[in-house]
């Protein structure tokens, strides 16, 4: 019986070979990961569960971001109840201010390939970049996944996306994705895994696979696997023991559900316009679009690639007088990197904020929140009704390179112009 | 089961269900006031006990704010009925003992006021102007969690009678 890629690693944690999409199975955990939005409510299911202990300390991670450094008074409760769990179960893998979660999930070697990874943020399909099924739950869920180290998962067809040929200058996995969300549409994935194949996809970087798969969700994915390969074995062994890709791909001739085909050469720059991540149109025909804030960071494009491109552009020149630039890298390792080859320096002198890792202005309550009537170039994954503020605050969601041409510019415009 | 209709589009995202800045109030409760305030920042004070949601599909998209159901369920309504439901969203409202029932066809044969009545026996929903509207079955392990009252009362006994 052939099986595409999620359904094998299923098969691999339950031992259940003639696995079939729809069935429902209960499986073991590899790593779990909790943020601090959501501790109080999580640890407090679990205790009101009756559990006594958690499964196993060592596979629980515990990531502050949505909420570092604090902007409210009460936002410290969240972290106070988590280093109270921590220390009552000896959880020993908390990162209390080192940056976003799905950063520091694969950059700390917490997730390998063909791992099953639940994490209570719906962005925890970004691990599926180095081909393990990671996805989100909610936080009760999570307390009984804590308790038990199990959950039950049904296995979902596959969408598989073969994306051939190289991407034109100026066009990045960001636009890659927004591509697809245009394509399937904001329902278009839900219940299914999404696969990301093809030449372009075995060209790209670590980095920009992570943007793929972390957008995958917006598109009401489960899963958004990539089939791991030279690179991210390479990308893994410098992070954990234990790394091992064999096997970890969709057999020949496994079904899909559909096979959705991208010519990476006829792409352009795009954007996803408010208030929905699917609502993508071409940056040519958003040419002149007046703004007043432009972010660079978040889960889907905060890496030290992301700050490269845009140190590239906005290197040596001025932001627009008018256009407030927020920087945040997504963890502080890539914050320390990219100082020593000179990006922050760059970004900072031409008139960048530059705040420290963290979800930042992404979890929508500090760090440049806007009011009504304000528009804003973001590298972020969502751009809903108040999703950065007041209710009407237009969102328009870009590649790097775009983001850091709107700043020079103070509209959004084609990053071909600065390239 | 017989409820008033409070109609919503399609894709409400839980940002919409609740918008991030009242994520860190200390209870659910507290939160209710601002259920769906970016889009009908009327209706958490209006929505009566046994109401019933309907939308259009893709309802519950985005995060994985398990907030969102636990605040519909708060709020009183006795359900949600959509086109059909972001799978986060889906699990998470089962998990706290909310209905969810996918119902094709219902965000157009709907208004908002209608009484309509869902007949889990026969698995269809009655509307006022006679139509009628079938959902597939809730699969058996979600119906037990439900009938448990959720995911915490069922750990809750199975763990009281293991100490």
């Amino acid at each position: 019986m052939k099986h595409t890629l999620s359904q094998k690693i299923l098969i691999r944690h339950t031992e259940e070979r003639g696995l079939q999409s729809g069935d429902i199975v209960e499986t073991a955990v590899d790593r779990v990961m909790i943020h601090d939005f959501f501790t109080p409510f999580c640890f407090g299911k679990f205790n009101e569960m009756g559990f006594s202990r958690v499964w196993d300390p060592d596979k629980i991670v515990l990531v502050y971001d949505h909420l570092v450094p604090t902007s409210f008074i009460s936002d410290s409760r969240h972290h106070k109840i988590g280093d109270e769990f921590a220390r009552a179960h000896g959880i020993t893998h908390v990162h209390r201010a080192d940056g976003v979660c799905h950063q520091l999930m694969p950059e700390h070697g917490y997730v390998k390939s063909g791992d099953i990874v639940l994490g209570t943020d719906s962005h925890t399909v970004t691990y599926g970049a180095l081909g393990a099924l990671a996805t989100g739950i909610g936080y009760t869920e999570m307390a009984a996944v804590l308790g038990t180290g199990k959950i039950w998962l049904k296995a979902a067809p596959t969408i598989r996306l073969e994306i051939d040929g190289e991407l034109p200058r100026g066009v990045y996995a960001k636009d890659v994705i927004l591509c697809v969300m245009q394509r399937l549409g904001a329902d278009g994935s839900s219940y299914k895994v999404l696969e990301f194949g093809g030449s372009c996809v075995r060209d790209m970087s670590q980095d920009q696979r992570f943007t793929l798969s972390n957008m995958s969700v917006e598109a009401g994915a489960k899963a958004g696997l990539i089939e791991p390969d030279e690179k991210t074995l390479d990308y893994l062994r410098e992070r954990c023991d234990g790394a091992n890709i064999d096997g970890l791909k969709s057999d020949e001739g496994a079904a899909y559900d559909r096979v959705v085909e991208i010519n990476a050469r006829d792409l352009k720059p795009l954007a996803a316009c408010p208030y929905n991540v699917d609502n993508v149109k071409p940056v040519e025909d958003l040419e002149g679009v007046q703004i007043d804030q432009v972010f660079l960071g978040s889960c889907t494009n905060g890496r030290l690639e992301d700050l490269k491109v845009a140190a590239e552009i906005i290197g040596g020149k001025k932001i627009h007088p008018d256009v407030r630039f927020i920087v945040v890298p997504a963890s502080r390792s890539i914050y320390m990197q990219a100082v020593r080859l000179g990006y922050i320096q760059a970004l900072a002198e031409a008139g960048a904020i530059i705040n420290h890792p963290s979800c930042g202005l992404c979890a929508g309550r500090s760090n440049g929140i806007l009011t009504n009537g304000e528009r804003i170039v973001s590298t972020n994954n969502r751009n809903f009704l108040g999703r950065m503020g007041d209710d009407r605050v237009e969102i328009y969601l870009a590649s790097p390179a775009t983001a850091a041409a709107a700043a020079l510019a103070g509209k959004i415009t084609s990053p071909l112009t600065y390239l | 089961m017989k409820g008033r209709a409070i109609v919503l589009p399609e894709n409400i995202d839980t940002d919409i269900i609740i918008p991030t800045q009242y994520m860190t109030l200390p209870t659910v409760r507290r939160m209710c006031s601002y259920a769906f305030s970016p889009l009908r920042p009327e209706l958490a004070a209006t929505v009566r006990r046994g109401d019933i949601l309907v939308a259009g599909k893709n309802f519950g998209c985005g995060s994985s704010r398990e907030q969102a159901p636990e605040i519909i369920r708060e709020l009183g309504f006795a359900c949600v009925i959509a086109e059909s439901f972001a799978r986060i969203f889906y699990r998470n409202a089962l998990t706290n003992g909310l209905l969810v029932l996918e119902v094709p066809g219902i965000a157009a044969g709907v208004k908002e006021g209608d009484i309509i009545t869902v007949d889990m026996e026969y698995n269809k929903i009655l509307t006022p102007d006679g139509g009628r509207y079938g959902f597939a079955a809730i699969p058996d392990r979600l119906a037990a969690m439900l009938e448990a009252g959720g995911l915490v009362n069922y750990y809750k006994k199975l763990n009281r009678a293991a100490s």
